[in-house]
């Protein structure tokens, strides 16, 4: 992905620009690895491991969704749990009129997509904390809705038809497999899609909004685009959940706690990169996993955490790493190489800050 | 007859989601702080109020001498600290600060009290009796206090922000920071007199609410803050009188979805708040800044 590549780059004179500062060619390789030795997880370990990773899955790909909303797009979204819910239930209709939950996964994803069109055109004047607040709204009315519908279990929910038969071992191997795809998808994509024009367009919303728009970036577009996205991941998320409880309940699936969870990832990790999240997700899940016996500690601690992470190490833990160590996994942005320099970050993604964590403006704007 | 009545207590209960949302509306028009942890500020409102009363067995009616100044302190100190610097640091870090400190109280209550919902004066004459017109038409004096009360710190906030020597420095910041610091004015310690005022407000919202219901670690997001932000939005945004209106509309609105039926009172509200979304998003009062 570099622009200028050949010998000649190396001569005194000549400016590279690369992805990134070091040879990431062996990230592509070992994500591959990686992906492998998960995959065959459900061989090697017990099920009650496979288990906690599904849930791992779940929460890496709501936070990578909403570090994308809230990282790249400056949408602070306290409504994902409406996605999430919808994912479910979708799974849960399809069920009970005989499609198979893991074929009907798929057509979760694509319906809360498309779901995600309307809610948008209803929040898409808003901004930050109105935006907020306004899907929280949303969120809230879309639950009240699904319960009026009794054939779907009303207010107490239903349990996940079509497994009977299925053999318990079998079904959690592939429960898992469901999970990782889901996830491996949410991450690949999000790669994919930062890097092209999107990631592009979003980078100079994030530096200069106005600037942006007079250069002819279509704002809006990219914004509905990021909350489509994020609303079939978080779909996709809803659909493993209800997989894997083999229930849905309102309450449950249309808890705001997704929300809470998956911002706390996000921030955590650091918005604004890819592999926040994946670090966000590590600290959730040993921090959920050791505390489980006490509660809402673990939301407490994470909560704390994540106020701490927001106001004095604004890029996160991967920031940090980054900071000191320069890697980048999943490059998106560009590294300047000069003469004079060993290598200087220009037109990366810079950012303490990412987008809507905003400029700061000590006092030069008025 | 029953149509009148949803209206009359709709009407009613829109002083209560007033009284919710003038701190909200209040914040956001000073210092532009959408506050998610609105809801569960009020919450800890109504759990002081629970303990002061079981301490020193005053009347429900009067904590409010005890709990309002308790939270006005309350917010000016998180102003001065966990807010203001994290307004320092761009409206995103507000956001995710607030959000934070919302889930972080509810757990903690739910951590260290229970989940077990909670009334305030249950006791109390004028906190459950209520008078009749007609045969129909039962009111709540306590709705009536309540609404009594929301109209009175909505008229007292209008006063204090017109006429008294800070809340010229509350709308001068408000208006234009740079300008009011170039006269003098240190717009930090204006901001924590405006977030004690908002606390103050919040914690009156949280005791009402605990009086006229019951209120669990949950109420706080689950019913105030999105009630109080409907009626922000529905009245629109900055007027305070607006925000009476909207409170009033969001209120008759649920009124008359419980009456059509019980489950549909939550819902209707919210359908309201969406329709002025989408046709009117300046808000029922179109005025646009506060003052």
């Amino acid at each position: 992905m570099s622009v200028v590549t050949d010998s000649q780059a190396r001569s005194e004179e000549k400016i590279r620009v690369t992805r990134s500062r070091r040879n990431v060619a062996w990230t592509g390789i070992g994500a591959l690895v990686v992906v492998v030795v998960l995959a065959l997880f459900p061989y090697i370990v017990y099920s009650g491991t496979t288990t906690i990773m599904v849930q791992a899955f779940i929460v890496l790909t709501l936070a990578c969704m909403w570090n994308l909303l809230a990282g790249y797009a400056g949408l602070v979204s306290v409504g994902q749990q409406a996605f999430v819910g919808l994912g479910a239930y979708f799974v849960l209709i399809l069920a009970i009129n005989g499609i198979a939950p893991f074929a009907a996964l798929p057509f979760a994803v694509v319906g809360s997509g498309v779901a995600a069109l309307p809610m948008w055109w209803l929040v898409a004047r808003l901004r930050s904390g109105y935006f907020a607040i306004a899907t929280w709204v949303l969120a809230a009315t879309v639950m009240l809705i699904i319960e009026r519908f009794s054939s779907i279990g009303g207010g107490t929910g239903l349990p996940l038809p079509g497994f009977t038969g299925w053999d318990p071992t079998l079904l959690t191997a592939y429960t898992y497999w469901a999970g990782l795809a889901v996830t491996v998808v949410a991450l690949a994509s999000t790669y994919l899609l930062l890097r092209g024009r999107l990631g592009l367009v979003l980078t100079a919303i994030r530096d200069d909004e106005v600037a942006a728009r007079s250069s002819g970036a279509r704002v809006g577009l990219a914004r509905m685009l990021v909350f489509v996205i994020a609303g079939a991941g978080c779909g996709a998320a809803g659909a493993v959940l209800a997989i894997s409880q083999l229930q849905v309940q309102p309450a449950a699936v249309f808890s705001v706690q997704w929300t809470a969870i998956m911002a706390f990832a996000a921030i955590i990790g650091g918005l604004g990169t890819i592999e926040g999240p994946i670090l966000g997700t590590i600290v959730y899940m040993v921090l959920q996993q050791t505390l489980q016996s006490y509660n809402a500690w673990y939301l407490i601690i994470l909560g704390l955490v994540a106020i701490a992470v927001a106001l004095f190490a604004r890029r996160g833990l991967w920031g940090l790493i980054d900071d000191h160590l320069h890697i980048r996994l999943f490059p998106v942005g560009y590294w300047l190489w000069t003469p004079e320099s060993t290598g200087r970050r220009g037109l990366g993604r810079r950012g303490p800050g990412g987008r809507g964590i905003g400029p700061r403006r000590g006092g030069k704007h008025g | 007859m029953v149509w009148v009545n949803a209206i009359i207590q709709g009407i009613l209960t829109g002083g209560l989601y007033a009284l919710f949302a003038c701190g909200l509306s209040l914040m956001f028009g000073v210092m532009k702080v959408v506050n998610l942890a609105h809801g569960d500020l009020a919450i800890i409102g109504a759990y002081i109020a629970l303990g002061v009363i079981t301490i020193t067995h005053i009347p429900a009616l009067w904590s409010f001498l005890i709990v309002v100044p308790i939270m006005a302190v309350l917010g000016y100190a998180m102003q001065r600290t966990l807010i203001q610097s994290s307004l320092d640091r761009g409206a995103l870090t507000t956001l995710l600060v607030t959000f934070g400190l919302s889930v972080v109280i509810e757990n903690a209550l739910l951590q260290f009290l229970n989940a077990d919902s909670h009334s305030l004066g249950a006791g109390s004459s004028i906190i459950t009796k209520s008078f009749s017109i007609g045969s129909q038409i039962q009111i709540a004096y306590l709705l009536v206090l309540i609404f009594v009360v929301a109209v009175v710190v909505l008229l007292g906030l209008q006063y204090f922000l017109s006429a008294s020597r800070y809340g010229r420095m509350i709308r001068a910041v408000a208006d234009d920071r740079e300008a009011a610091q170039m006269s003098g004015i240190d717009y930090r310690h204006v901001f924590g007199i405006a977030a004690a005022i908002a606390f103050g407000t919040v914690a009156l919202g949280g005791i009402a609410y605990g009086m006229y219901s019951q209120f669990a670690p949950t109420t706080g997001t689950d019913t105030i803050l999105l009630f109080a932000f409907a009626a922000v939005v529905i009245g629109g945004l900055g007027s305070l009188w607006g925000t009476l209106l909207g409170g009033v509309v969001l209120g008759v609105a649920q009124q008359i979805g419980a009456q059509i039926n019980l489950s549909y009172e939550v819902l209707a509200g919210y359908l309201v708040f969406l329709a002025v979304l989408v046709l009117r998003p300046q808000g029922l009062t179109a005025r646009k800044a506060q003052s």
